[in-house]
């Protein structure tokens, strides 16, 4: 198994806090990584800097044997980086259809045609239309975003990320806001998208991540404390400190 | 409730038939009226695109529609006097005829507004609109103080332009050169609208993290979107020049940029036919509330503060019940 | 070039940067609090000027002219926020600057229907009318000093107002965090209209010194609106600091551009080609400065801060 992402002690500090304390970390192909850790460990810091949308202070990341530190986001998404939202990120006003068809449109690359009429275009309808079908959202094609469910939202950004038939999925908290038979079946479509392209996934349903993920890595602080099996970490002691002791806390 | 295409139809046959009928019983002025609103209304064809479509409230755009404007002025004045416009390093000499000043002017605003896009658009929210009036205000100022062609004052072109096959001083065949231009503009926007373009243009106004998340830059695509905007404002700017004959500062001022913007906020943001609709309520109530009252723009105030208000859809929203396009 | 001809242009840089900074702290400290932008807060310069000339003429008192200019502008203020602009802070930029557009227009054409086309004309006090001598044999107008004076007093009112008193602390939590002042029991519906008034005065001040030194008429606010968001662009939304420090280099910028740039050319061309293109390319300045820190800090030199 090879890595498709390699993040090599990469280090990020707003001010006096260090968010990102040389971290490292790796995600091979066919697998599920997760990411876990108690809230403000610096969990989106990171996805951030893996992403695009920040800068580490040092330190590399490295997708598909290319060093891409200093790429932006969207040259990141172009070379195969899909990524799903804490927060749903689509086109509200756009239909359920016509946000997928966005991300076809995306991972095409060529936008600046002015003529023909995009929601015509055949090749890009037929990637849109395969996507919603995999996420089971085809019969909703029509809806507006502003219309359709949460839950489907976030089936919605899975589709759009389908679209771009990324390398690697960078998924932040898919399951958030699902109800249980919601999370259950999610669960079931990641195990086998994993086949297709690994996923990062940072995620606060334990039932979950303990259920899907290959590796865990536990990040505390701005540093991974552990990372191993789910046995490993479900044994270590370090791990039930830190989840102990915040709990402890508050 | 109406359909939006019925309603589009309706407002185009409108616009021909009413000045066609003006023809008929000689009521010219009617027909410089309509005239007017077909050049406005190209103008917020324009905007709408950086505007409705691409969510970027610009306060500048006058500048594109002044230096379209000014390039008529320039190249008009020069064929005026026989003077050519520079001798070195190669002859370039005014002209007079219609086709050859809209495509210089497109180009001259185009650059313009590649340069003022290029900086404004490093910015979002408030700053972009600031920006984006200061660069127009810089360009009025520069009209100004550049004593060459009329400073101040502004140029007065004394015939107007010619364009093969018509002849423009008769009113209703220079109207008719207007309205096909904002016909075949308004469906140029409405292609682009639903191109691949105009959906990631759109998009990006709604969530620009979702455009970067598919692998495109929003800096790029709102730069094409503001370029192609100015470029069809300064097509206006000529045009309208040509209607008055005459320039003057006062086409880069910002009240023009807010004009243009109300053009398309009264008729609804985003909306293919709003920028007509609009152009023509601020003309009718120039022509007839100035009449009654010196004071009309109060009464234009008051209308535009309860437009946003309480009708944010604008005349069109209101009749076709649709929410505002740009929520 | 004799260095009291020099020193009095950077007076009048100062003066002018002075008073744009009266303009564009409102502008700022609006923007700030309450995320709106205000274009008809150059109305409320021009409300302060006409109120100022009106009182002035009719009492014969500047002193009180400028009094009424300052609770006339912040009446205003309480009067459009109140019944427009606390309206709009839930809105998008789009309906903010279009409500306010047409708010311009509207104070506009109502100014002119009350006191008609004509420019008013108000008189530099006597007590102000004649230079004072300075340093260097420096011969300056009173006036313009004390213009200086009473602008940099207003920085360090400003100052002390929101770093050492109760409102201050509201205005700062305002900026930072909306939901939370409102949760901690402030009245926010009270602070922004005071901060909206607060602003408005301090428009109004700025139109009612400026009126004696041009002429007080109808769109006189817009030009100064427009160098306020050109020195807010400059020193960072939100930021007073960064209005003070965005308005002198501005106010510098202009003035000593106009000054020197005509003579710098004339050093290699003929004399009236150096003053068209120094005076074209001075009319610029500011904006070609606005462009240079866009491109180093887009966000301002002091933006983000907040």
């Amino acid at each position: 198994m090879t890595d498709i992402l390699d993040v090599r002690a990469i280090s990020k500090s707003f001010g006096a806090l260090k968010a990102s304390d040389n971290i490292s970390l790796s995600l091979k192909s066919g697998e599920i990584h997760a990411l876990i850790g108690p809230n403000g460990a610096g969990k989106s810091t990171l996805i951030n800097q893996i992403a695009g949308g920040l800068k580490p202070d040092s330190g590399s990341v490295h997708f598909a044997g290319q060093d891409i530190t200093s790429l932006a986001a969207p040259a990141r998404a172009r070379l195969g980086l899909g990524r799903t939202f804490q927060i749903s990120q689509l086109a509200p006003e756009m239909t359920v259809l016509q946000n997928t068809v966005f991300g076809a449109l995306g991972s095409d690359g060529r936008v600046s045609r002015f003529w023909h009429p995009v929601m015509k275009d055949k090749p890009l309808l037929e990637i849109a239309r395969s996507a919603l079908e995999r996420v089971g959202l085809a019969h909703r094609s029509g809806e507006r975003v502003s219309e359709i469910s949460h839950g489907e939202r976030r089936q919605l950004e899975v589709a759009v990320a389908l679209t771009q038939k990324p390398k690697a999925f960078l998924m932040d908290e898919p399951m958030a806001g699902l109800g249980h038979g919601g999370s259950e079946r999610l669960t079931g479509f990641l195990r086998d998208l994993k086949q297709e392209a690994p996923i990062l996934l940072v995620e606060h349903d334990m039932d979950a991540v303990f259920a899907l993920a290959d590796r865990i890595s536990v990040l505390v602080y701005g540093r991974i404390i552990a990372s191993g099996t789910p046995t490993d970490i479900r044994s270590n002691p370090l791990v039930r400190e830190a989840y102990l002791g915040d709990e402890g806390e508050t | 409730m109406i359909k939006e295409t019925d309603l589009n139809t309706a407002i185009w046959l409108l616009f021909l038939g009413v000045p066609l009928a003006a023809w008929q019983m000689g009521e010219i002025y009617t027909i410089t009226l309509a005239t007017k609103i077909c050049v406005l209304a190209l103008a917020g064809v324009g905007l709408n695109i950086a505007l409705g479509l691409g969510g970027m409230v610009s306060l500048g755009h006058a500048a594109f529609f002044g230096i379209g404007g000014y390039a008529m002025g320039i190249l008009a004045s020069h064929a005026q006097s026989y003077a050519p416009i520079m001798e070195t390093p190669f002859l370039i000499e005014g002209t007079k005829s219609m086709p050859v000043i809209w495509v210089l002017a497109i180009i001259m605003s185009g650059i313009a507004a590649l340069a003022i896009g290029a900086l404004s658009l490093r910015t979002n929210g408030a700053y972009f609109i600031m920006i984006t009036l200061a660069f127009g205000q810089m360009i009025y100022f520069f009209a100004i103080s550049w004593p060459a062609y009329g400073g101040e004052d502004g140029l007065s072109i004394y015939v107007r332009n010619d364009f093969p096959g018509l002849n423009t001083l008769v009113p209703i065949q220079f109207f008719a050169l207007c309205f096909a231009i904002l016909t075949a503009v308004i469906f140029l926007s409405s292609r682009l609208e639903h191109s691949r373009f105009g959906m990631a243009l759109q998009a990006t106004r709604q969530n620009e993290t979702r455009t970067q998340a598919v692998g495109l830059t929003p800096y790029k695509i709102r730069l094409i979107a503001f370029v192609i905007s100015g470029m069809i404002c300064g097509l206006a700017g000529a045009v309208s020049a040509d209607l008055n004959r005459f320039v003057s500062p006062t086409m880069l001022s910002w009240h023009t940029s807010g004009e243009i913007m109300i053009f398309v906020i009264l008729g609804g943001t985003g909306r293919l036919f709003a920028p007509l609709v609009g152009a023509a309520i601020y003309i009718m109530l120039e022509h007839f509330l100035g009449g009654v009252s010196d004071y009309w723009q109060i009464f234009l105030g008051l209308l535009l503060l309860m437009v946003v208000l309480f009708a944010p859809g604008g005349v069109i929203g209101l009749l076709t019940k649709r929410e505002a396009a740009h929520d | 070039m004799p260095l009291a001809l020099f020193a009095e242009q950077v007076l009048n840089g100062l003066q002018f940067g002075v008073m744009l900074f009266l303009m564009s702290a409102g502008l700022t400290l609006v923007f700030g609090v309450m995320g709106l932008i205000n274009l008809a807060h150059g109305s409320l310069y021009m409300i302060g000027g006409f109120i100022c000339a009106a009182v002035a003429a009719f009492t014969g008192s500047f002193l009180l002219g400028l009094g009424a200019a300052l609770a006339g502008a912040a009446a205003a203020g309480v009067l459009v926020e109140t019944l427009v602009i606390r309206r709009l802070y839930a809105r998008d930029h789009l309906d903010q600057v279009l409500a306010t557009f047409a708010l311009i227009l509207i104070f506009s054409e109502g100014t002119r229907w009350v006191f008609g086309s004509f420019p008013l004309f108000l008189d530099v006090p006597d007590l102000l009318s004649g230079p004072v001598s300075l340093p260097l044999g420096i011969q300056y107008p009173a006036y313009r000093l004390m213009i200086i004076v009473v602008g940099l007093l207003v920085a360090l009112g400003l100052y002390l107002l929101i770093t050492r008193t109760r409102l201050g602390i509201r205005i700062r939590a305002g900026e930072s965090d909306r939901e939370m002042i409102a949760a901690l029991g402030v009245d926010i519906a009270w602070l922004y209209t005071i901060v909206f008034a607060l602003g408005a005065a301090l428009a109004g001040l700025a139109g009612a010194l400026v009126g004696a030194i041009q002429s007080v008429q109808i769109g006189m606010g817009e030009p100064v609106l427009i160098l306020a968001f050109v020195v807010i662009v400059i020193g960072g939304i939100g930021s007073v600091k960064g209005a003070l420090i965005g308005a002198i280099l501005v106010g510098m910028t202009d003035t000593l551009g106009r000054f020197l740039l005509p003579q710098f050319f004339a050093t290699f061309m003929e004399n009236t080609s150096a003053t068209t293109i120094g005076s074209s390319l001075a009319s610029m300045l500011i904006y070609i400065l606005m462009a240079g820190v866009l491109i180093f800090k887009p966000q301002g030199l002091f933006g983000g801060a907040s």
